[in-house]
């Protein structure tokens, strides 16, 4: 018949026998013959092995390759082959969500792991399972805090926050009845003095920035958690988790919640996913905490065992009282990023910043060399810095695709430039010397 | 799969100064990171070698059971065959290395690719348009009624805030339903298991001008057709609400009835249930959302890209390969393997609805009920033969469901060896029910101790380090 249809003449003959039908059709007689499908779907006639390949290798070949010096929350990092090669393993990616801990103690153990690599880089009490990606992390944070409060329902937002992860958050917030305000930005930075102002005006359940912010500045958070907590506000910091191998982490700038995604932990950027979110908070808010959650217990031989947990929280057991609808996590991502992690380790993920770090201020000091391009804030920047040229943008970023490169994110009239490990100087002396033309 | 536990954390295997991997040098010259911006101590991460990680995956893996390992009859999950030519071309560099901001005179192969997808699920589907950022089916849900809610709100008709579902509908529905800042009404379900058309109308007769739309899967969740569909589609209209299909049931519809053509005007899809994608232990999904022409306009911005594109590339590559000659067998085959399941068991098994099913159905239990032998315990008695248990416990109209989904990717053999096991069992509860009630026996751990996870939390190896 087909070769994912085992189905023979004979067994349908019996099979049909034992249902009590004749043909297809009787098995569907309950159906109302005038919404019935009748005909052919309009789609291509079925396609051999070769035949998709054909079709996927031309798809391919109409997107340019281009090294990639852009970032704006997503990061070209190193994707060591092992993980791929992992994941392909089909015990993990052709199961469900683990339910049936018996037989689902490899997904749970790797969770577990997950959730602890994430508290450690965060420097957070408690992980989740996983999360969709960054943008939703951050949406499910803001309607945590919502809910966590006490009859409030407005969040502060940080001006430096990307807004690709705004517009997110503009749409959840519209719909959940959340209102969102702006925390203006004070050359390149979150603006405190503003922050306070907003917080004292009351009804405030949340303030949410973002670490390094859009522009890639590093900001000093001090004096931020006080702010809130003096006014009961949760303080959530949306961060690039790759960065937290060395930058002072959410826990220890006082955030009760700390979301972001987990790409630049070595996911391959794929046209924007699949990634993962993570989502990590106190021990106080545990059980406000949306997503799954691994814990350790034992089995009935009083063996170590993992299973999900704190199901009472989730929207399968809530219902309309649910604060959130997730049911799955992000797994295998969450497994790509556990492997890396494995394999980077405590010393890699720090080389990893280094190097990000080295490159991106070596590519923007040579940048400034130029004398075309000047830091639209003088602040000091991770791996992604933010800078004006003055010429035309729109003729240079189209000079670096034609010489094979992505030469950052254009951004309301300037370039925004990102490097990691993974780039190197050949490269990045071939892209200055485009830009210098 | 192993039946032995291998049970060890990567942590518990790191030893200082061993390292996974091999990066440049630095030779950017003197650039360090200021002190202040630093963390006080580094993150405790494991040291491990290469090959150290990947056989502590592999072991792990060994510990799990996917498609791949065995008959995984999930009702409501749609465990089917994942292609392996789906992994092949969605691991292809021309696309794994474009970046989501690339110009789109760059990434016209990926657009090209979006754009033929919509066509196809369009085309099976009778909607007109979809997005493709809902990233699983609950964002999709979460999607479909923001895009119900801004249509509404665009017409100036703010009253419509509720959502009718039926009582028998996954809970992520209500969920979805709440996160979107409406409230829910449950029309209750008649004895067959299908919408109670009476009270239906009662509701939107008491309340319909606050009807923002009625969200249903048909098959509904115990596998049976609603066949008031047409009707119930046009009382919803008439009282200006929107119809709303939960794609999770789609696959036995695939050659059978479209949405659209059921009265639907807005649904999303599981690509990871009908289209093949794997569930990677509980993601990456994704969950399309479909409209009729003219709700486009109203599609919310639920994601920054377009969703996850990989597993996109996967589906594509499935409805590639079954063209429209063998797509249109999907829903019969589902059906057909789901209906001899259950002729073939409901002597043993207590069937309560005794209709023809669609791709599931559910029993209650086993029919003997004086073993005190439950769903439960024939679920986890299951495991020790080598399957993954059904879904238990779901949907709630019944006090031991126990609901079963085959897929039509199953051969007659691997459906006779079940149901030859599921009769052992049901017999088993009558000679030897502690056997049952004790099981799993044949698995890497027994039953676990859930209430001691959840009254003393260990989350983190951190924590558990100090325990320990």
């Amino acid at each position: 018949m087909f070769k994912y249809f085992p189905h023979t003449e004979d067994d349908l003959k019996v099979m049909m026998e034992r249902v009590g039908v004749k043909n297809f059709d009787e098995l569907y007689a309950q159906i109302p013959e005038n919404i019935r499908f009748k005909g052919d779907y309009q789609i291509d006639s079925a396609s051999t092995e070769e035949g998709v390949r054909h079709v996927f290798d031309m798809l391919g070949a109409q997107n340019k390759q281009l090294i990639c010096f852009a970032g704006y929350g997503v990061y070209d990092h190193t994707n060591p082959s092992v993980i791929p090669s992992l994941l392909q393993r089909s015990e993990f990616l052709t199961s469900y969500t683990p339910y049936q801990a018996e037989i689902s103690q490899g997904t749970l153990h790797y969770i577990f792991e997950f959730q602890s690599m994430m508290a450690e880089l965060t420097g957070m009490d408690i992980s989740n399972a996983s999360m969709y990606d960054g943008t939703t992390a951050a949406a499910e944070a803001m309607m945590m805090a919502v809910a966590a409060g006490k009859k409030v329902n407005k969040v502060l937002v940080s001006g430096g926050m990307n807004p690709r992860t705004r517009e997110v958050l503009d749409t959840y917030a519209l719909h959940h009845g959340i209102e969102l305000d702006t925390i203006a930005m004070n050359d390149g930075v979150t603006d405190l003095n503003e922050l306070k102002v907003k917080l004292a005006q009351g009804g405030v359940a949340g303030v949410m920035v973002q670490q390094p912010n859009v522009y890639g500045i590093v900001e000093d958070f001090t004096g931020f958690a006080d702010a809130c907590h003096e006014q009961k506000a949760l303080f959530i910091m949306d961060s690039v988790i790759a960065d937290l191998a060395v930058l002072k982490t959410p826990g220890e700038w006082g955030a009760d919640i700390a979301v972001g995604d987990g790409q630049s932990l070595g996911i391959p950027m794929q046209f924007g996913g699949p990634y993962v979110g993570y989502m990590c908070c106190t021990e106080k808010l545990i059980r406000k905490m949306p997503g799954r959650i691994v814990g350790m217990t034992k089995d009935n031989r009083e063996q170590r065992a993992f299973v999900l947990t704190l199901q009472a929280r989730e929207q399968h057991i809530r219902r309309q009282k649910a604060t959130s609808n997730i049911c799955s996590n992000q797994s295998l991502m969450a497994l790509w990023v556990t492997v890396y992690l494995s394999l980077m380790g405590k010393q890699g993920v720090k080389e990893a910043a280094q190097l990000s770090y080295a490159g991106a201020h070596y590519l923007c000091d040579e940048l400034l060399k130029t004398g075309r391009f000047h830091l639209a804030y003088d602040k000091p920047f991770f791996n992604e810095f933010y800078v004006k040229y003055d010429g035309d943008v729109d003729a240079l970023y189209q000079r670096f695709i034609d010489a094979g490169f992505l030469g950052g994110v254009k951004l309301d009239g300037g370039l925004l430039f990102a490097v990691t490990e993974k780039r190197n100087k050949v490269e990045i002396d071939e892209l200055i010397k485009i830009a210098a033309l | 799969m192993n039946n032995k536990l291998y049970g060890k954390l990567i942590f518990e295997l790191s030893k200082e100064g061993r390292v996974g991997y091999n990066l440049q040098g630095n030779n950017y010259g003197k650039y360090e990171i200021p002190a202040a911006m630093q963390r006080a101590e580094d993150a405790q991460l494991p040291e491990c070698d290469e090959l150290t990680v990947v056989r502590h995956y592999t072991n792990l893996s060994n510990n799990n059971f996917g498609v791949d390992t065995g008959f995984y009859p999930l009702g409501s999950c749609t465990m089917k065959y994942n292609p392996k030519i789906n992994e092949e071309v969605a691991a292809l560099p021309q696309f794994q290395n474009l970046h989501p901001e690339q110009p789109a005179d760059t990434t016209k192969g990926a657009l090209t690719l979006v754009s033929m997808l919509e066509h196809a699920l369009c085309e099976l589907t009778g909607l007109a348009h979809f997005t493709f950022k809902p990233y699983a089916g609950a964002h999709g849900e979460l999607t479909g009624l923001m895009t119900i809610d801004s249509y509404h709100r665009s017409r100036g008709d703010m009253a419509r805030k509720k959502v009718i579902v039926p009582d028998s509908a996954h809970g992520t529905n209500p969920a979805s339903a709440a996160v979107c800042g409406l409230e829910i009404i449950e029309v209750k379900s008649l004895a067959d298991g299908t919408v109670d058309f009476d009270d239906l109308k009662r509701i939107v007769a008491e309340q319909g001008s606050e009807i923002a739309a009625m969200m249903m899967t048909n098959p509904n969740t115990l596998g049976l057709f609603e066949t008031h569909i047409p009707e119930i589609a046009a009382l919803i209209h008439d009282c200006g609400g929107l119809m709303y299909y939960d794609g999770a049931n789609l696959n036995p519809m695939l050659g059978v009835c479209r949405p659209g053509d059921m009265g639907f005007d807005v649904m999303h899809i599981n690509l990871h249930k009908t289209f093949s994608t794997p569930h990677g232990g509980g993601g990456p999904g994704s969950g399309p959302v479909g409209v009729r022409e003219g709700l486009q306009e109203f599609f919310p911005v639920v994601s920054p890209y377009h969703g996850n594109f990989s597993v996109m590339m996967r589906a594509y590559a499935y409805i590639l390969s079954l063209g429209r000659e063998y797509v249109k067998l999907v829903g019969p085959l589902a059906t057909l393997n789901a209906n001899y399941i259950k002729e073939s068991l409901k002597d043993v098994y207590e069937l309560p609805i005794d209709t023809m099913c669609c791709h599931e159905f559910v029993f209650d239990g086993l029919k003997d009920k004086s073993t005190g032998v439950t769903t439960m315990d024939v679920a986890k008695r299951l495991l020790d033969d080598g399957y993954h248990a059904p879904t238990i416990y779901f949907p709630l109209l019944f006090h031991e469901s126990l609901m079963i989904e085959p897929t039509e990717n199953e051969s007659k053999e691997t459906l006779d060896e079940f149901i030859a096991v599921m009769r052992q069992i049901a017999e088993e509860a009558k000679t030897n029910p502690d056997e049952v009630k004790s099981a799993p026996h044949n698995t890497p751990i027994g039953r676990v101790d859930d209430v001691l996870a959840a009254k003393h939390p260990v989350t983190t190896w951190k924590v558990l380090k100090n325990e320990e």
